[in-house]
């Protein structure tokens, strides 16, 4: 069984108050399986946000259902944690406290809450900076902090959305290096972590994932899954390769169509 | 560096001594100024034998006494309320008419249905000053629970929070700069309408005091008065900016 199974999925939005209707998404159908890491690429607007909400239990299907582990999503839950672009950590708990967040919803003790805490945070390499706060560190570290208290909540479904966006280019690299090292690049794949990462970036997609997923522009269906074959662990030595570059521009041919469509769609 | 700042210091005093001074020689030199203007070394001087003979500081902490009770009404009013106006809709449709229709009627116009209310005292004073007190507390609450930063919100959901938890941890943090800055502007508007209240309606307190004087044309009393207000509302204020940011200190600046 997959671990999360998108089914018949579509979302519309009301849009003014004569109840005219955009449709953001039509019907989405994926699958992941345990330990995937699945990323969806597409232009903007083509409601690969939309879906990792839908998938969150942060907004809800118009038409069909998400499952996870077969139960159907009806709202959000500390499996299925979320990283996202703006790192929502709040400025006036420390990277320690945040961290802890998820621990201290679910009424682990403190000392224990500090000891899973001090854990990840030195994991992602923050150790030294437990009492800062989140406006004091670089951007590159407050998404470092985001993921380490979603990953010490015990999420089994990573949803990260565009978590690197934000980052100057070397930070982003290096990012995506340690998120592969944390996801379990170097375990066997059934210790690994569940992925769905949501980018604008197809350099990045293919680098980190086992299936890129191209969306249309809105409202978004999917396009193409295109199965990355690329060897891992990944190295930098693979940006460079032969099938990295024809990945990329197999991928970048199917985004363009659609950035373009896109383009002429917001102009209309 | 520090002489800059001697500078700027020195700079920020010219005009009060300057305006001191003009004041001096103008209720001095001016004819038949005496009665209506006195010079400021006699406002100082029955300042000086008003402390000394305790009748100032009596005045104001009855007013302090009346302005903090009002205030911590209101604040203990309006902060669930608008708390809840922003967080739940059948709260919001509840109150909203009454709030909507109360919020325009300035409170000097509730002094006389307060007199014949509470009568002449702190009770009447205490009432005047949750009414100029409660707005903009309850305002600023609303304001600030609804631009809580909804993907705070998000991840805390994300993080498995239940309803109550995220209230605590994130939306009631979220909101206290504003909540902060509604206190703020309510104890000032409070202070206003409480010396407003005592002008009419209060045998002690700061604006007795002045109405009183008046009375018995002690002019330098009068302007007393108004200066111990002045620098009282002056005091609170910074106070109050200063708990903001002890309170809420990744909110400074903004």
């Amino acid at each position: 069984m997959p671990r999360l199974d998108i089914k018949d999925v579509t979302k519309s939005y009301r849009v003014s108050r004569d109840g005219a209707i955009q449709a953001a998404l039509g019907r989405i159908n994926l699958s992941v399986e345990d330990g995937e890491f699945v990323s969806l690429v597409g232009p903007s607007g083509c409601g690969k946000s939309t879906l990792l909400r839908i998938v969150a239990g942060l907004e809800s299907a118009s038409e069909g259902t998400a499952y996870f582990d077969g139960e159907p999503i009806t709202g959000p839950s500390r499996r299925r944690g979320m990283v996202f672009q703006e790192y929502a950590l709040p400025p006036w708990k420390t990277v320690q406290a945040n961290v802890e967040l998820g621990l201290k919803f679910r009424g682990v003790p403190a000392a224990e809450r500090r000891a899973i805490a001090a854990n990840w945070v030195a994991l992602v390499g923050l150790q030294g900076f437990e009492d800062r706060y989140p406006q004091e560190l670089s951007g590159g570290m407050r998404q470092r902090c985001a993921l380490a208290r979603t990953l010490a909540n015990d999420a089994e479904l990573l949803l990260m959305d565009e978590p690197f966006a934000a980052l100057d280019a070397q930070t982003r690299e290096i990012m995506q290096d340690e998120l592969l090292k944390i996801w379990g690049e170097q375990v066997e794949p059934t210790r690994r972590k569940t992925v769905l990462f949501v980018t604008h970036s197809i350099d990045e997609a293919i680098f980190l994932s086992d299936r890129v997923v191209v969306m249309s522009v809105r409202p978004g269906v999917i396009k193409e899954i295109f199965v990355d074959m690329l060897p891992r662990p990944r190295t930098e030595a693979i940006r460079a390769s032969a099938e990295f570059l024809g990945a990329r521009q197999h991928l970048w041919s199917l985004v363009k169509e659609e950035a373009v469509k896109a383009m002429t769609q917001r102009a209309t | 560096m520090g002489r800059v700042v001697a500078v700027a210091r020195l700079r920020t005093l010219l005009l009060p001594l300057g305006f001191v001074l003009a004041w001096q020689l103008v209720s001095e030199l001016g004819p038949g100024l005496a009665q209506t203007l006195p010079p400021p070394s006699r406002v100082l001087a029955a300042g000086w034998r008003m402390l000394a003979s305790g009748d100032l500081l009596a005045h104001i902490s009855a007013s302090l006494v009346r302005v903090f009770g009002g205030f911590a009404l209101a604040a203990v009013v309006a902060i669930p309320l608008g708390i809840g106006i922003a967080l739940w809709e059948w709260v919001e449709d509840t109150a909203d008419p009454v709030v909507e229709f109360l919020r325009p009627i300035p409170p000097i116009a509730w002094i006389p249905l307060g007199i014949l209310w509470f009568g002449i005292g702190d009770a009447q004073n205490m009432f005047i000053i949750f009414l100029g007190a409660f707005f903009p507390i309850l305002l600023n609450t609303i304001a600030g629970v609804r631009r809580v930063d909804r993907t705070l919100v998000w991840g805390a959901l994300t993080l498995g929070g239940r309803r109550t938890q995220i209230v605590r941890e994130i939306v009631l943090p979220g909101a206290l700069p504003l909540i902060l800055t509604g206190l703020r502007i309510g104890l000032g508007v409070g202070w206003m309408a409480l010396v407003a209240a005592e002008l009419v309606a209060a045998r002690s307190g700061l604006g007795f005091m002045i109405q009183s004087a008046r009375y018995a044309f002690l002019t330098e009393r009068v302007i007393l008065g108004m200066a111990v207000i002045g620098i009282l509302g002056l005091g609170m204020d910074r106070a109050m900016r200063g708990a903001q940011r002890q309170l809420a200190p990744w909110a400074a600046g903004r």
